[in-house]
């Protein structure tokens, strides 16, 4: 089904029927389609066989795939020409937000839009390595200091009007977005070590100025849940629980007894993969982990093979950003990191974030089909 | 597409170079990548195999439920303790469909026992699509007694099925005094985001308007939890700790029950506010607002039919008139801006100005009319109050000119919420120059500044704002705002604490005693004096009232599409509002009351003796005490 790769720069391109007519590439849309159908069963579960709920996410999921399709017929040369105004529309709503946003759940991110609500946090997490892309492929690479200092700005400005609103998962999301696009671009080691070294010197300026205290509660309840065992640290442990219990082979679909007497809390929405880890034990685990590292791979294969900077830049740091998702989800839901409000992707209930993801994919699909036969 | 930049390097070649290193950084994220996936699965073994054992232990005993408990809502009192607003079992019945066979059955069996509306059925219907299947749905709420009593019989035919108790707000005086008491209501979306969660767990409902409202933050109370054991289906079997709610504050309002009822029976068919406040300390004593509603049907939802009911209602209940209600003061201002003359130095008590019945002005071809058709004739300070004779007004208003007025008037409180801290208290409008610039975008004309003297144009105040500026009145100068709380007793110690006296502000400070003495008195005999405007209430007086009636024109017709047009009803419609306000005893002031009867037609004859009628109540009640 897909196109045998050919090695070097400016190499010819192989496009498939799906790929060369409905600009679709068929191994990402078939495990797009099989992670989502795995969502649905297991949110019929983790909503406690609730059909209403499943109805609105198969809805959310058609007009996210839809979505995608009408993105991957857009060239990365269109793309890529959009890619400032886009950066500035989103930046403008970002300060729009703090202004007269639609405050939720103690939090301002909404701009309200009459029709409907919109977050331009969101819009953001494809703006911002769509513009370090831009800006980066302007030049040879590697990046020089002053490009690199450049494109640390283009990140810091949204990332910070997006943590004072606040909203530290997609904070970090668009940060490590915009971050991977100059790691691919071959930042140099020197410069990534000097920049480590000062992040970590600013970490106590962070914890003692810039945190709420409710972030920083969540991290002291990943060291010790047990802390506060019934506020902050219940989430962990009762999502430990869940997942511990599963063990093996899990205890089979619609019996998980964890998530169904209610004491896993936001089991349909963050929390849904402890309600999956205890249905379906290890094994069904080891097989999801699979399905994700199948979609990276093919989001990485396809950078690779892009025929611009551009959209090799773009391409590469989508299909990572996705992995920081699976990551973090996963790794908080199990207790390896601290509780930032992150979704696993195309799994948890709710659909801003969904729409988000299946854009990025669209624009891998674009970037992938619409490679020229001759590249010159 | 091969291109060469300044250095001479062949692009291509770059292009080769950029994409090799590309890809190595590629690689080298993949192998990130892979690592901490391997992270994850390595994670997932340690819970899942090391730990299975563990935590499937942990899961199987994991059998405890945290059970939120709402606090009892402290109780509302009138100021001698009678109670207003407390709480009531009400019972509900709870389907869990989890844990029955045959719903369909089971509610025809329910519905043999008891009466099931078709809108009952829906709303559960409707619920159930949205709820987890075992979660109790509510079939039916507030059950009569005799419906409890079939169920508790018959309850063994209805596994599944239970009755379940909880108190609710219960507004024992129906519709008495609701306009300060306010009610309760279940708490909407908007309010969500605004209340504390972890205070509110359990909690269904929370104070929407009035005391209920304003006081929330006392009344509600914290809510406390409970740790219950469970069986593997969930259902609770026994209660293992608790830690306690902790109630609301009962509180004492200011309100005097008896005098409240007087007030809202005096006004009889009229709509219309009476306000009456303890000059003393600001105490709102009674604040009555008619038509009134029972606040009990807005506790539980109320129906669509009825609630669309009161809305077209041309005379609409739901409106807090004593706060809200906007209305011209007419010649209730007189003794303001008399005040303001004399202490301002703009005449003295003696000057007279002769009333034909009509006022001008050099250069402007218009007649100002006096409400008496062929004048009042000569007429000094007191003359003009007793018989409110508008050229007097006129006159003085000219001569005081409007940015004087303005701040003698404002001093009283007109034009500013009267700051009673009760919700949505309105503030009126006191026209000034800078207002008339910033609402209408014109400057002031000189007419306008002799209508606002006999309170008509622009001006607009609410009954409220009149009560409190009469009773600054009543105390020369000294301002203290009405407040409607006098005191709360913490329901879990029992003690009760008053409420401190906020300290007063004077407003014309070191003026001369002998302005406010013409002013009074001329107010005592528009009652007293056989040429009184409201001598009518004089008769069998057993104490003094200083008072000044008023009458508002009426402008304009309900403009709703519901209202229907009767020819009587217009007639009736486009009455004159009467006022009153007033103060008593006259020479050591005790109680200030405002009355604003809508379409009452004459302030001497209908509004007058409304506050008469409260001031007698509150004299039958606290004695009389004979000042003369």
């Amino acid at each position: 089904m897909s196109s045998v790769p050919l090695s070097g720069a400016g190499s010819s391109a192989r496009l498939t029927f799906m790929q060369r007519h409905l600009h679709l590439d068929g191994q990402l849309m078939t495990a797009l389609i099989l992670l989502s159908g795995v969502g649905l069963l297991i949110l019929y579960s983790a909503s406690g066989e609730d059909m209403g709920e499943l109805q609105r996410q198969v809805f959310r999921l058609g007009l996210a795939f839809t979505l995608m399709v009408l993105v991957a017929q857009v060239s990365p040369d269109q793309l890529r020409r959009w890619t400032p105004w886009l950066f500035l529309a989103g930046l403008s709503m970002l300060m729009l937000v703090l202004m007269v946003g639609v405050v939720g759940k103690g939090a301002q991110r909404w701009l309200d839009l009459g029709l409907f609500r919109f977050q331009p946090a969101e819009l953001m997490k494809l703006a911002i390595p769509m513009m370090v892309a831009w800006f980066i492929s302007r030049r040879d690479l590697p990046p020089n200091l002053f490009q690199v200092a450049v494109a640390l700005a283009l990140i810091a400005v949204p990332t910070a009007l997006i943590v004072l609103q606040p909203d530290l998962g997609t904070a970090v999301l668009v940060c490590a977005s915009g971050f991977f696009v100059i790691f691919l671009a071959g930042l140099r080691w020197r410069i990534m070590l000097f920049a480590t070294a000062l992040i970590a010197a600013m970490a106590p300026i962070f914890w003692h100025f810039l945190m709420h205290d409710y972030q920083k509660r969540r991290i002291l309840t990943l060291l010790d849940p047990e802390r506060d065992p019934l506020g902050s640290g219940y989430h962990i442990i009762q999502s430990t629980i869940a997942i511990g219990s599963g063990g093996l082979y899990g205890k089979g679909w619609l019996n998980g007894t964890q998530s169904r007497l209610e004491f896993l809390p936001e089991r349909n929405t963050d929390f849904i993969f402890a309600v999956f880890s205890e249905e379906f034990g290890l094994v069904g685990v080891i097989q999801l982990l699979v399905l994700y590292l199948f979609i990276i791979g093919r989001g990485m294969y396809i950078a690779i093979q892009a025929q611009d900077t551009y959209s090799r830049l773009l391409a590469g740091s989508l299909a990572l950003t996705f992995f920081v998702y699976v990551f973090v989800n996963v790794g908080m839901v199990s207790g390896l990191v601290p509780v930032v409000g992150l979704p696993l992707p195309l799994i948890s209930y709710g659909g801003t974030s969904m729409v988000t993801l299946m854009v990025a994919f669209g624009i891998l699909m674009s970037v992938h089909t619409h490679r020229k036969l001759w590249a010159s | 597409m091969v291109t060469m930049d300044k250095n001479g390097h062949n692009r291509l070649r770059d292009q080769q170079k950029e994409k090799q290193l590309f890809t190595r950084r590629a690689f080298l994220a993949g192998a990130g990548v892979l690592g901490l996936m391997g992270l994850l699965g390595a994670r997932m073994t340690q819970l899942q195999v090391m730990g299975h054992q563990h935590y499937s232990t942990m899961s199987q005993s994991n059998r405890v439920k945290l059970v939120p408990v709402p606090p009892n809502r402290g109780l509302i009192h009138d100021r001698n303790g009678g109670v207003l607003a407390e709480n009531r079992p009400t019972y509900q019945l709870m389907l869990t469909p989890e844990q029955i066979k045959d719903i369909p059955a089971t509610l025809d069996g329910l519905s043999a026992i008891m009466q099931l509306e078709e809108r009952d059925l829906e709303r559960f219907h409707e619920q159930r699509l949205r709820s987890r299947r075992f979660d109790a749905i509510p079939v039916k709420f507030r059950l009569r007694e005799r419906e409890v009593a079939a169920f508790a019989i018959n309850r063994h035919r209805f596994p599944g099925v239970e009755v379940e108790a909880r108190l609710t707000r219960y507004y024992p005086q129906g519709s008495h005094a609701v306009h300060a008491i306010g009610h309760v209501g279940r708490i909407n979306e908007r309010e969500l985001t605004r209340i504390d969660h972890s205070r509110y767990r359990g909690s269904s409902h929370i104070g929407k308007a009035g005391a209920e409202l304003q006081f929330e933050d006392l009344l509600h109370g914290y809510s406390g939890l409970e740790r219950m054991e469970t069986n593997a289906l969930g259902r609770v079997i026994r209660p293992l700790e608790r830690q306690n709610p902790n109630p609301g504050h009962d509180v004492y309002l200011t309100i005097d029950s008896r005098l409240q009822r007087v007030a809202e029976e005096v006004l009889e068919d009229y709509t219309g506010a009476i306000v009456a406040i303890d000059t003393r300390n600001g105490d709102i004593l009674a604040l009555a607002s008619k038509p009134m509603f029972d606040p009990n049907l807005f506790v539980h939802g109320i129906d669509r039919e009825t609630y669309r009911h009161m809305q077209v209602n041309p005379d609409r209940p739901l409106f807090n008139r004593a706060l809200r209600g906007q209305y011209p003061p007419g010649s209730t201002i007189k003794p303001f801006v008399a005040l303001a003359g004399l202490d301002h130095g703009t005449m003295s008590g003696g000057d007279r100005v002769t009333c034909p019945g009509f006022y001008t002005l050099p250069g402007i071809d218009h007649r100002w009319r006096c409400w008496r058709r062929y004048g009042h004739g000569p007429m000094n300070l007191a003359d003009s109050i007793i018989q409110s004779c508008d050229v007097y007004f006129y006159d003085l208003a000219y001569r005081l000119g409007i940015d004087n007025m303005h701040r003698y008037l404002a001093g009283f409180g007109f034009g500013d919420r009267p700051g009673s801290g009760i919700p949505g208290e309105l503030a009126g409008i006191l026209p000034s120059r800078q207002w008339k610039r910033a609402a209408r975008g014109e400057g002031w004309f000189h007419g306008e500044t002799l209508i606002t003297g006999i309170g008509q144009g622009y001006f607009l105040t609410t009954p409220l704002q009149l009560a409190q500026a009469t009773a600054v009145l009543a105390n020369r100068g000294k301002v203290r705002p009405p407040r409607l709380i006098r005191a709360m007793r913490n329901s879990s110690n029992g003690e009760v604490r008053e409420l401190e006296l906020e300290a007063a502000e004077t407003v014309f400070s070191g003026r001369n005693d002998r302005h406010w003495d013409a002013v009074v008195d001329a107010m005592i005999e528009s009652v007293h004096g056989a040429r009184g405007t409201a001598r009518s209430i004089a008769a069998d007086l057993s104490y003094r009232i200083a008072g000044k009636t008023g009458t508002a024109q009426v402008f304009s017709l309900p403009q709703d599409d519901d209202y229907e047009y009767d020819p009587d009803e217009i007639e009736r419609r486009l009455r004159d509002h009467a006022l009153f306000n007033a103060f008593a005893p006259a020479k050591d002031p005790r109680i200030a009351v405002a009355v604003i009867a809508e379409n009452g037609g004459s302030g001497g004859a209908v509004a007058a003796p409304m506050a008469r009628e409260v001031m007698d109540a509150y004299f039958d009640i606290h004695g009389e005490r004979d000042d003369v």
